[in-house]
């Protein structure tokens, strides 16, 4: 009996060092993945394949992700940190995290793309970009009787007491373009006046960016205020949720990908770096179901794809606001004047 | 020149000492020991080579830091077990761990720094311990202890004497010293400047301790929050994993089978797995919720997001904990004690209250300190159902992450996270310490147990019953959730998400774990496999 308990238990230790024979490619590369799940797990299992390389991803939001950086910074782990909005990626870049690398593949980009690395002295690139708006639920409105929203100032409407969520801006960058453009669009502080209003419609700050427009999607709450490339994969899975962008003008996220300084795979992790700026790697994001503008020129635009010049922008600073001192002194304030007030 | 024959312990770590920095990579390799090229690369490559080929070949002298102990010990394989022996056993052992743990911090990543500069002047800096480092920091550890033992101290006993060490450095290494570091942090400024100014405008805050909630419709702070939340999941989840423990072992309904199974239950589901299974009950889109309003008209809210629906949550899921130990505690009861008391004439209620309650006290008070902790320690279930009810794990989550990364703000919050966990350790010893409850059993213990009075006995059932009724009911529905299209939306029955996590091909180079579950599945068996062994053998 003991002898067959005892082979029995090295057998379920052995079938765990199973997977180990793997094919011995060029080694590995370590990525930090701040996007949505699947397109995270399209573009790893696809360059691993092209490339011969065992990739590991770990899935982190990107204010989560930055402060993994911060804290491994004198022994790190990460090679590359793919994706997440901008503002994370100028903070790692200021703080000396990141290693600057101008790619080849630079002129193919973008203007805006080109200017955030620019902006970084090379230490990010843009690799897609993506307008804030508001998703709804229109089973939920059409019960309540209410009118879709449209502009920003129709969110402070008292019909919508509890019924928006948006991500809290400590731990999200979806939540701090938010202030940034209510900043940029109203003021500073009247941006601030119009925050604590909307505190009063707000039924929870979530953690994470894309936690908002699932909870809309599933009837948990009626509107939400995300990026509006986030609404078509839910909408594929049968939810009824719809977009629409302010009137008064938004601003858009640029996501970025950066080297990690002191990465262990550092030609692979360059390897990477270029082929997900080529148009097929930026490619992989429409079949991803996600439907960003992609930095590179070339490559070929999905329909779902929101056509920017129907939406009305602003001339988001990237520059003043992807600023360490300045994100902080705005998330302060947001914390100090709209978090602390009370329902 | 033959060793003494006492010394051949210690002779044996020395081999190891010396053959782990002569041959074992020095250094973390990113594959792990398998995935080295051959034996070329232990002296050739920059980061793969072995300690010794780092000394010599690359540049990184430091190394010798921690190592010229091992050399200056060998002395004493020819010295007869005896104090002097252990002296210098023990002080070369000491300051070889002090010396490698020294450069380990020192010298990092090549960059400016003032220790670095002067250990590494050629900023070659260098990446984490390895194979290698870990293992002679093992032996010089394990020279340390046998020092220490042939000095005096343990009684002379090698054994003990490495035991202890090699337990107390562990302890140090993964709990005492992190610890401190994040803890430390409370007391720095931003400048990193130890400040008292810093400390006390951390701490003192409305939002740590208003009492808004008891006046108005502010929120309380949330130290508060987490105090009142932990004591009633204490309370409550001691009171049901009683009512649990006592039907089970106390009572012949038939539900015990079922109880046996699934009580537990909930202690291997993760934390957020709860979470979301109760939101996909009771949420605004939940299944009562829309029974409430087809059956009555009443249109659904949040009504669940909030302490409400945390406190349930925790419930759910810490339950388990306290019916494992209490029923532990009722099978500990002496049978011939309660026989005792009813030869005395005394009715079953009088033997409970009087005999087997009192009995049960400390294992009851054990269960509300374990509640009382899981609570204050839980995050993800008031991350997923808090709504705006913030308690001070969230609290530190958000200092920590995203832009802010207050650090001092989290390990304040942590410190005060802290006290509150040794203050109810305290509290429980103060209340229980000076009484004695031990059950003298030896011979003539056997007998058959009491059952319930029968009120205690009707009304348990009635808290039982229903609950195990719920727990199953999740738990279906967490396993059917895996069989429908969309939740919440399209409930056609499918397998492909079972396809999409678990495909498998197999084809001329053998079998393909296609599924994207493999990699993780794979994961949590080795890690399990690897921890079951080790747990039991660290506690012991």
């Amino acid at each position: 009996m003991k002898k067959r308990n005892a082979v029995a238990s090295l057998a379920l230790a052995l079938t765990a060092y199973f997977p180990a024979a793997h094919a011995q490619g060029t080694g590995q590369l370590n990525v930090v993945c701040s996007v949505q799940d699947e397109w995270c797990s399209l573009m790893s299992t696809t360059f691993a394949r092209s490339a011969g390389i065992k990739v590991n991803v770990l899935k982190r939001g990107s204010g989560e992700a930055l402060a993994q950086l911060l804290t491994e910074r004198s022994n790190p782990k990460t090679d590359v940190w793919f994706g997440g909005t901008g503002d994370p990626h100028l903070q790692a870049a200021e703080q000396d995290l990141t290693l600057s690398y101008k790619s080849p593949s630079l002129p193919q980009l973008h203007p805006w793309a080109q200017a955030q690395a620019e902006q970084s002295q090379w230490r990010t690139v843009g690799v897609y970009s993506g307008p804030l708006g508001f998703a709804f639920n229109t089973e939920l409105l059409a019960k309540k009787k209410l009118p879709a929203p449209k502009c920003w100032k129709d969110l402070l409407a008292p019909a919508l007491r509890g019924e928006i969520q948006v991500a809290n801006p400590a731990s999200s960058g979806t939540a701090y373009t938010m202030i940034a453009t209510l900043v940029q669009l109203m003021g500073e502080d009247q941006a601030f006046a119009y925050m604590k209003g909307l505190h009063q419609n707000v039924s929870q700050y979530a953690r994470s960016g894309t936690g908002p427009i699932k909870a809309a999607s599933r009837g948990e709450t009626t509107v939400s205020i995300s990026f509006v490339h986030d609404a078509p994969s839910e909408q594929m899975q049968g939810f009824p949720i719809e977009t629409a962008t302010p009137c008064e003008g938004t601003g858009a996220e640029i996501g970025s990908m950066s080297i990690i300084k002191g990465a262990r795979n550092l030609e692979n992790a360059k390897k990477f770096y270029e082929w997900a700026l080529t148009p097929a790697a930026q490619q992989l994001a429409a079949a991803a179901h996600q439907y960003q503008l992609p930095a590179n020129k070339s490559a070929a635009l999905d329909s779902h794809i929101p056509d920017f010049r129907k939406i009305k922008l602003i001339a988001y600073d990237y520059a003043k606001y992807g600023r360490s001192a300045e994100r902080k002194r705005l998330i302060e304030r947001w914390e100090r004047e709209v978090n602390s007030l009370p329902r | 020149m033959k060793i003494h024959d006492n010394n051949r312990t210690i002779a044996i770590w020395s081999i190891v000492g010396f053959a782990a920095f002569g041959i074992l990579p020095w250094y973390a390799l990113p594959d792990g020991l398998s995935g080295l090229q051959g034996l070329s690369e232990l002296f050739a490559g920059r980061d793969s080579a072995s300690g010794l080929a780092q000394l010599l070949l690359h540049r990184r002298p430091w190394l010798a830091l921690g190592v010229w102990p091992l050399l200056a010990a060998l002395p004493v394989l020819w010295m007869a077990p005896g104090r002097a022996q252990g002296r210098l056993l023990a002080w070369c052992g000491a300051l070889g761990v002090a010396g490698l743990l020294a450069q380990g911090f020192a010298v990092g990543l090549p960059g400016p720094g003032a220790l670095s500069g002067f250990l590494d002047p050629s900023g070659t800096g260098q990446p984490g311990f390895g194979w290698g480092a870990m293992l002679v920091l093992c032996a010089l550890l394990m020279q340390t202890a046998f020092g220490l033992a042939r000095a005096g101290a343990f009684r002379g006993d090698l054994f003990v004497a490495a035991a202890v060490v090699g337990a107390a450095s562990l302890l140090i290494t993964f709990v005492a010293f992190p610890v401190f570091r994040s803890l430390a942090g409370a007391f720095l400024d931003e400048a990193g400047q130890p400040s008292a100014a810093a400390w006390i405008a951390r701490i003192a805050s409305e939002r740590i301790w208003g009492l808004g909630c008891v006046h108005s419709t502010q929120s309380c702070g949330v130290a508060w929050n987490t105090l009142a939340l932990a004591i009633l999941t204490g309370l409550t989840t001691t009171v049901l994993g009683t009512l649990l423990a006592l039907v089970e072992n106390r009572s012949d309904s038939r539900i015990r089978h079922a109880l046996r199974f699934l009580a537990p239950l909930p202690i291997i589901t993760p934390p957020f797995v709860v979470g979301l299974g109760l939101i996909l009950l009771f949420g605004r889109a939940g299944l009562v919720n829309q029974l409430i309003e087809w059956a009555f008209g009443i249109a659904p809210t949040r009504w669940f997001y909030g302490w409400f629906g945390v406190w349930l949550a925790q419930l759910f899921a810490f339950t388990p904990i306290a019916f494992l130990i209490v029923r532990g505690v009722i099978q500990g009861v002496s049978p011939s004690l309660e026989e005792a008391s009813q030869t005395l004439r005394a009715g079953a209620w009088r033997t409970f209250a009087h005999v087997t309650f009192p009995l049960m006290l400390p294992g009851l008070t054990n269960a509300f300190l374990v509640g009382f902790i899981e609570s204050i320690a839980d995050f993800g279930n008031p991350i997923i159902v808090g709504g705006q009810f913030s308690v001070l794990s969230t609290e530190i989550f958000f200092a920590i992450v995203g832009a802010q990364f207050d650090q001092g703000r989290a390990a304040a919050l942590a410190l005060i996270l802290t006290v509150f966990a040794l203050g109810i350790f305290a509290l429980q010893r103060a209340i229980l310490g000076r009484k004695n409850f031990t059950t003298v059993s030896g011979k003539g213990d056997a007998g058959l147990s009491m059952r319930l009075p029968d009120g205690l006995r009707r009304g348990a059932m009635c808290v039982v019953v229903p609950w195990l009724a719920f727990t199953l009911v999740v738990y279906v529905f967490a396993f059917c959730g895996g069989f429908v299209q969309t939740w919440g939306r399209d409930y056609s029955p499918t397998l492909a998400h079972f396809r999409t996590a678990f495909s498998v091909a197999v084809d001329a180079g053998g079998v393909q774990w296609l599924g994207a579950a493999w990699a993780s599945l794979f994961t949590t068996m080795k890690l399990a496999a690897l921890a079951a062994p080790l747990t039991p053998a660290l506690a012991c």
